[in-house]
């Protein structure tokens, strides 16, 4: 009894939570820019300056950008997690938690969850322009579950990430600033051009770094053709970093608040 | 059950690598009373609150909150208490009533939206609830702060410079809020560098110089410690005043030569200021302007320490 009462409340205190970090979300019209605004921007321009230069073989460049597009909306969505989780640590409302009776998860879980509840409220919000800008997907209902399960699996391991770096930052700034190298590898993998195209070192970087698999295997998907091993390395890729971020954000959280 | 003892510190220690932040301290505070640790910037006064506030685990030592121990029942120590910290921990983004909400949902209050009406009442905040905390005045916040600590009607109430940073009508307005904080039962904790607020406030005062406590006692027992009656003499230059130095050799003196300031420790008795007086007066330096100072918190630590090393020389 004393652990099913225990994980109620458990629940209801990471929910009370999350309710207040999501208000803080939306009531930042700064996020709403950056986080929406800003992917849209950079798929417009994509596709109606730069696309035409692009020879993406058999796929129209739009359906080729946007996966590219959907990491890069969630690599900046992460950003604001670490700098709330900062804001939290570094304006004391931290302590004020860690020294009331409520579920201790509830602190870090609320921001986790809001990670991926907003990611994905931005993801379809990017989908959506997508597709009335020509946006043209073939997939199927499993192709829809799968590339979901990899983006979610995706967000949240660069979630934790973000924890990490929202806990150790001094200042929020400092913590967002771990999104600029997410936003590199994605311009040096098969987001926005194809890697046959890249010089020989960049190239073998290119095909060799996480956000690639994940994107070719999300296109593969969206366009219904072969995923082949990608979407197992993605997977992979996604599991491991989020373990190895868990591990290393729930250390620093324990020694932070002991 | 009551308790006659809500906190006591044994031996506690605490450092921040080579540094000492706490070197044995011990003290009690009785339930029911307000009591104010007294310190300079430094002296570990934040870093006591937050032991005792299970947010820091001591080195060495104990302490329990409410008949628990800090290290060992931490859930239990934090049913009971309630933390308002230097730097108003509270919810920019959020209004002041979501914030209460906030704080009563964790705290899985029955009756919330009732409990938040009431002390936004209490503490003045009725008329901006609705307003984002950011539009908040420093004296708003921590009312607010302190309100939604309030909330899960906690036994001990522990403040840390509640009102350091405030303009004097909200500091007023916080002492009154404290006053009735201990009316109503509730053991308060507090933290300040200004022995008047403490003199103010606390039943029971402890200072904290250096991690260590070097005085404890009411605000009355610790007057008694002080330098009674530092007195001021201005002179009309420079000359005067040194020549008024050396006549109060004796005295505990300082000269601030740059304002033609001599400052003189004295036990506050009339016999002092007359010797005093009576010596210038005789050598014909004239005293432009004298005062008597207030003891300042500065004047406490120097005498105290003062007499500790003398204790100590002694031995």
């Amino acid at each position: 009894m004393k652990i099913i009462s225990g994980m109620k409340y458990n629940l209801s205190d990471t929910a009370v939570m999350s309710g207040r970090v999501l208000r803080h979300t939306f009531r930042s019209i700064d996020t709403l820019i950056t986080v929406v605004a800003m992917p849209i921007m950079t798929m417009l321009m994509f596709v109606y300056v730069f696309g035409g230069a692009m020879d993406t073989g058999s796929i129209d460049y739009i359906n080729f950008v946007v996966p590219g597009i959907v990491l890069f909306t969630i690599a900046s969505g992460v950003a604001y997690t670490a700098l709330r989780i900062n804001n939290d640590v570094t304006g004391g409302i931290f302590d004020r938690f860690y020294s009331m009776p409520i579920s201790k998860s509830s602190i870090l879980g609320g921001h986790v969850l809001t990670s991926l509840v907003f990611n994905t409220f931005s993801t379809v919000l990017v989908l959506l322009v997508a597709l009335l800008v020509g946006f043209r997907p073939e997939a199927g209902i499993t192709g829809w579950l799968l590339v979901f399960g990899i983006l979610l699996l995706f967000t949240l391991a660069m979630t934790w990430v973000s924890v990490i770096f929202g806990l150790l930052a001094n200042s929020g700034e400092g913590a967002a600033v771990f999104s600029y190298p997410l936003l590199g590898l994605l311009f040096i993998s098969s987001a926005f051009a194809p890697t046959e195209s890249m010089p020989g070192i960049v190239r073998i970087f290119a095909e060799h770094q996480p956000m690639t698999p994940i994107i070719e295997a999300v296109r593969a998907l969206l366009v219904n053709e072969l995923v082949g091993n990608n979407a197992l390395i993605a997977v992979i890729w996604c599991t491991a970093i989020l373990i190895i971020s868990y591990i290393a954000a729930m250390r620093i959280y324990t020694h932070k608040v002991s | 059950m009551i308790q006659s003892t809500a906190i006591s510190v044994n031996g506690l220690e605490k450092s921040y690598k080579n540094l000492k932040v706490l070197n044995k301290i011990n003290f009690s505070v009785q339930s029911g009373s307000i009591f104010a640790l007294l310190g300079s910037n430094g002296a570990g006064k934040t870093t006591t609150i937050k032991i005792l506030s299970t947010l820091l685990k001591p080195d060495k030592g104990s302490a329990q909150v409410c008949g628990f121990d800090v290290v060992r029942r931490p859930d239990k120590v934090r049913e009971e208490i309630s933390l308002t910290g230097q730097n108003a921990a509270v919810d920019n983004v959020l209004t002041g009533r979501e914030n209460l909400r906030l704080i009563g949902k964790l705290r899985h209050l029955p009756d919330v939206n009732k409990k938040v009406d009431a002390l936004l009442e209490k503490f003045d905040l009725m008329e901006a609830a609705d307003r984002q905390v950011a539009t908040y005045s420093g004296g708003m916040r921590r009312r607010l702060d302190l309100a939604m600590g309030l909330l899960g009607t906690p036994a001990i109430a522990f403040l840390d410079e509640p009102t350091t940073g405030l303009d004097p009508q909200s500091r007023i307005a916080m002492w009154k809020i404290i006053k009735d904080l201990s009316q109503s039962g509730i053991t308060v904790f507090l933290t300040t560098q200004y022995l008047e607020e403490a003199d103010q406030l606390a039943d029971q005062i402890a200072i904290l110089n250096q991690g260590k406590i070097v005085a404890e006692g009411t605000a009355a027992e610790l007057k008694k410690l002080l330098p009674l009656k530092p007195i001021e003499l201005k002179f009309l230059d420079e000359k005067e005043g040194r020549s008024a130095l050396d006549l109060l050799r004796d005295y505990n003196a300082s000269l601030d030569a740059e304002n033609q300031t001599l400052t003189v420790t004295t036990d506050g008795s009339i016999r002092q200021m007359m010797d005093i007086l009576n010596r210038l007066e005789n050598a014909d330096v004239w005293v432009a302007e004298f005062a008597q100072k207030l003891p300042t918190l500065e004047d406490v630590f120097l005498t105290i320490i003062g007499n500790k090393q003398g204790k100590d020389d002694e031995k």
